[in-house]
């Protein structure tokens, strides 16, 4: 496929998919699709979509909401603390245990991430309120599991619109156990997307955490010139476990992980840090952004997918710290390169120039771009469902070639974008899955990295490549077409 | 590191020493008690497994831990979804929507189709009539499904929106474009705050079965409405209708998922089977219907019973039992003899239940699950002889608790078998560590229950996430008796194995043969 075609393939397709739309849709969702080219200085975004907007009512977005954000992203993780999905029964239910956030401990007794703890909201706590029955819920969890380390309180819909005063709440319970209990506000309506909820328990995270704020010693970690903090690493299949251990090789001490398999006292530590790497942009930018203005610690930003981005990632850590540093990841990249030689050379030839579309969430639609390219393959579709502008603009950096671009794509125009343009491989959510592999097209989750990973580092990027090879060339696509039937 | 030869997951890869090194380094950073203290941790995890725990535990007011109960709008997807190109639409914020989707989704292992009308700020001030306005419309003609049936989530209902009204608007405004003044959209208030998913079942099915017959009123016909409930089981569904199709009568299911979540490769069409919509409408005609889940449909077969007067009642083909009075009320019904092939059947599942009773019989069972799943169930153990020793319903509607006691009753180990109504799975855990069974039967989410008591798990129930293509077997009538039978018996021999297999200390009772 020469890339003109290409292009004008993906901009063709933009415009029959827009058809099927009443006037107002067709209008707003316009703005949402776009071709990116990678030379394009023009593109303001790439693809100049429009991004962290209203979705359309109707149409199957694939979007969450900011209690998905807050609850099952930021706060979730966090494994010594225990998550109060607070207000009626599915929220927590739905979310349980379902994004792999691996951590070491005795779930139910010091850890409890894959638990589910729900103020079970029943018709006379939207009448008459639910504080009392929240404060109940404090006494009883701090009866039954009293290793927990604090407690955060994860709004669900009614109580933003109920009225109740959870951080009043929390406040005089929080005195009364001595530990600390955070206030989340992170109802589901609010903002478009998980994004806000990202964003708000961010913001808890700062009022609650940091400044001695809570009940943790951390005197006895003596801070050093090497110091850093690893932000928005969910520890999805361990992907920070193998994103740890280079930068420990580094020479780096990694103080905490935000928050996959993160403890209150990690991150209570990081305001210590010398520098903090963010992974996740989109779900952390905002804490880093705080520590760097409150404690002047600077913050980058790096990827660990696939060894292009590996390596420049590795390297861009390296220049800020002393030449020691510098030297010891010039030998972690040596010390790698030849396995990932023998990876690239034994999967490359069975995957190159398959083709691929992205639809994730934040970060991944365009931070795996590089791992695809490592491998050969060609990423010709790619969208976020709950990214910024900023995020758009970062994309036009990580894309090789002309790229369809959509904006919390629906099911509608996901499945019409890849019956035009065809590719070899679907990569996204659980909810998309199965429409493709009806299909008979291979798919691989890129949230959950299909029950395997980690993904992260050199060691990840050996399993991306066998889970593509997995997916790509099994020989069960093959069997969809019965032998009776005829060939076209 | 990875060698190429054999790449590993992280599965094996973390158990690497290099690995082992870097979560032991990273303890030093830890504040959870196993990196500060793991003896105080031993401490606690001791004290969970008393009866002083337990009874601490027992007590709880407030906090519910480990929930085994989903909210009422995911029983009105799933109602939805057995109807003809019906598209279930959530009046809400999309975020519930996303979790029912990816909750039926990583049950089935099949796309669940399901819009919402994305509520967001302004709608929860302003009420949601716009959302609604667009939704229905932008719905329609992007999805073109022959009816819409509307539900709830808790925002909508907190702020009181009026969902008649409003689709009444929204049909106005769009003068007819796309929705014409005949389209349907049943509704139903699904308010998460209230019961659970089969609450929610309950009253999307009574929306679509009341708002569809509306003026439809004619002519009694010799006619069986089958409503099946909340039923996860696609095998189920056709086991039903091949029952009642050996009557030769005509009948209805109402709310025929089968072929929806258990769609052939090939292609994928976003919709397909489910109730014809003009048998839909035509229901009330029908002169009986009969209801395989009792507290599923409370509310609905009320309305069938005194306002249709229809026959029929609730009937639980699950188990020998429950069959025989399923078969029996069609029998009955259509003034029919027992078809043959059912006799057969029947012959052929006791058959098999006395080839494997010794297994079963006195084992200690715990199981957890929905009402009407649980009295199927907990009949069917009893017929084996086994001991159902915790029963536990977390979304148990009144008058559930007094029905399952009486049928523990009938159990000759009556004294030893509990019931716990309105429970949750952490209370199960204190349950099985003080009061220990043999073997758990439930869903997913006893897979905890399972790592810390070691107490061995069946999987049956709903949700199953991490065990592929039981949901496409049968687990009622006489055939999915037999698919009980299987699966528990073959659970206890697995055991018997895994008990025995000691070499040279236990493995003379390694058996050949069973």
């Amino acid at each position: 496929m020469g890339p003109e075609s290409l292009e004008a393939k993906q901009k063709a397709a933009i415009e029959e998919i827009l058809k099927a739309y009443p006037e107002k849709a067709a209008k707003n969702r316009e703005k949402h699709l776009g071709v990116g080219s990678p030379n394009d200085e023009n593109q303001k975004t790439c693809g100049d979509v429009r991004s962290n907007k209203k979705t359309v009512p109707g149409v199957m977005s694939q979007r969450g909401c900011a209690y998905a954000g807050s609850k099952g992203v930021v706060w979730g993780p966090v494994k010594d603390m225990i998550h109060i999905s607070h207000g009626p029964i599915g929220c927590g239910q739905y979310s349980r245990a379902g994004r792999r956030n691996y951590y070491i401990g005795v779930t139910g007794v010091d850890t409890f991430v894959t638990m589910n703890f729900s103020s079970d909201f029943q018709e006379n706590n939207i009448v008459f309120g639910g504080d009392k029955k929240l404060g109940k819920c404090i006494d009883e969890i701090e009866q039954l599991f009293p290793l927990n380390n604090g407690i955060t309180v994860q709004s669900e819909c009614p109580i933003g619109l109920i009225g109740d005063d959870i951080g009043a709440v929390t406040k005089v319970k929080a005195k009364e156990i001595d530990k600390v209990i955070v206030p989340v506000n992170c109802e589901g309506f609010r903002g478009v997307s998980q994004s806000l909820g990202h964003h708000i328990a961010n913001d808890t995270v700062r009022d609650y955490i940091f400044d001695g704020k809570v009940n943790v010693d951390i005197s006895d970690v003596t801070a050093t010139d090497y110091d850093v903090a690893i932000i928005g690493d969910y520890n999805i299949g361990g992907d920070a476990w193998s994103s740890r251990i280079l930068l420990e090789e580094m020479g780096l001490r990694v103080v905490a992980q935000w928050s996959g398999d993160a403890t209150l006292k990690e991150m209570a530590l990081t305001p210590k840090v010398k520098l903090n790497l963010l992974h996740c942009y989109r779900s952390m930018n905002y804490i880093s952004r705080h520590m760097e203005k409150e404690y002047g610690i600077p913050w980058i930003e790096y990827n660990f997918f696939g060894p292009s981005q590996t390596i420049k990632s590795l390297r861009k850590i390296a220049a800020f710290f002393d030449e020691s540093v510098q030297a010891k990841c010039e030998e972690v990249i040596a010390k790698y390169q030849p396995m990932i030689d023998a990876v690239i050379a034994k999967y490359k030839p069975r995957l190159e120039g398959k083709t691929v579309m992205l639809f994730v969430g934040g970060l991944r639609p365009r931070h795996v771009i590089g791992a695809y390219e490592d491998l050969g393959m060609e990423v010709i579709g790619t969208g976020y469902e709950f990214a910024h502008d900023d995020d758009y603009k970062r994309t036009k950096e990580e894309i090789f070639r002309s790229t369809v671009i959509y904006d919390d794509v629906n099911e509608y125009e996901l499945e019409a974008f890849v019956k035009k343009l065809q590719p070899d491989l679907v990569a996204s959510g659980i909810k998309e899955k199965y429409v493709f592999q009806k299909m008979g097209l291979p798919y691989r989750q890129m949230h959950s990295w299909d029950y395997s990973g980690p993904y992260h580092g050199y060691d990840g990027f050996a399993i991306f490549a066998q889970d593509m090879d997995l997916a790509i060339n099994s020989p069960v696509w093959a069997h969809s077409k019965a032998p009776w039937e005829k060939e076209g | 590191m990875q060698e190429v030869e054999k790449i590993v997951n992280g599965k094996d890869l973390f158990k690497r020493p290099e690995y082992q090194e870097v979560l032991k380094n990273k303890k030093q950073f830890e504040s959870s008690m196993l990196a500060v203290n793991p003896a105080k941790v031993d401490e606690i995890a001791e004290w969970t497994k008393s009866w002083d725990y337990r009874e601490k535990n027992l007590a709880r007011e407030a906090i519910t831990v480990n929930p085994a109960k989903a909210c009422q709008p995911l029983g009105a997807v799933m109602v939805a979804l057995g109807f003809e190109g019906t598209m279930p639409y959530v009046h809400g914020s999309h975020g519930c929507v996303a979790y029912f989707r990816s909750y039926f989704t990583r049950h089935f292992k099949e796309p669940t189709p399901c819009v919402s009308d994305s509520m967001t700020e302004d709608a929860a001030v302003f009420g949601g009539l716009v959302n609604m306005k667009e939704g229905l419309k932008n719905c329609a003609a992007v999805y073109k499904p022959k009816m819409i049936a509307v539900s709830t989530t808790c925002m909508a209902e907190v702020i009181g929106d009026d969902l008649q009204a409003f689709i009444i608007a929204a049909k106005e405004e769009d003068g007819g474009e796309f929705l014409s003044e005949e389209y349907p959209i049943p509704y139903a208030h699904t308010p998460s705050f209230v019961g659970s998913h089969i609450t929610g079942y309950d009253n999307m099915m009574h929306g679509i079965m009341s708002q569809l017959t509306e003026g439809q009123q004619g002519e009694k016909k010799q006619r069986i409405n089958i409503i099946p409930g909340f039923e996860t089981y696609i095998g189920s569904l056709r086991s039903v209708k091949t029952i009642v199709e050996a009557f030769g009568t005509d009948y209805i299911m109402l709310g025929d998922h089968s072929d929806q979540w258990d769609m052939p490769a090939g292609q994928y069409e976003m919709f397909q089977g489910g109730t014809k919509l003009d048998d839909a409408k035509d229901c009330i005609n029908s002169s009986a219907t009969i209801s395989l889940q009792k507290y599923a449909t409370s509310k609905t077969m009320k309305m069938v019973e005194k306002r249709w007067k229809h026959a029929g009642g609730f009937s639980n083909p699950v188990g020998l039992k429950g069959t025989d009075e399923f078969v029996m009320k069609l029998a009955e019904l259509t003034g029919t003899e027992v078809p043959q092939k059912l006799k057969v059947e029947r012959g052929r599942l006791v058959d098999a239940m006395q080839d494997s009773y010794p297994y079963m019989h006195g084992k200690k069972f715990a199981i957890w699950g929905d009402p009407d799943f649980l009295l199927g169930l907990v009949s069917f153990l009893l017929e084996m002889g086994a001991e159902p020793t915790h029963v536990l319903c977390h979304n148990a509607p009144k008058g559930w608790e007094e029905e399952m006691r009486a049928l523990l009753d009938t159990s000759p180990a009556k004294d030893s078998l509990n019931v716990w109504a309105e429970k949750d799975l952490w209370h199960m855990r204190s349950l099985l560590f003080t009061e220990p069974v043999d073997f758990m039967i439930g869903n997913s989410y006893g897979k905890e229950l399972m790592r810390d008591t070691g107490t061995p798990l069946i999987y049956i129930g709903f949700p199953i996430f991490d065990r592929h293509h039981l949901h496409r077997y049968s687990i009622s009538g006489y055939d999915g008796a037999l698919n009980l039978l299987t699966w528990i018996t073959n659970k206890v021999l697995d055991q018997l194995d895994e008990d025995t297999k000691g070499i040279a200390t236990t493995d003379y009772f390694f058996d050949l043969i069973r």
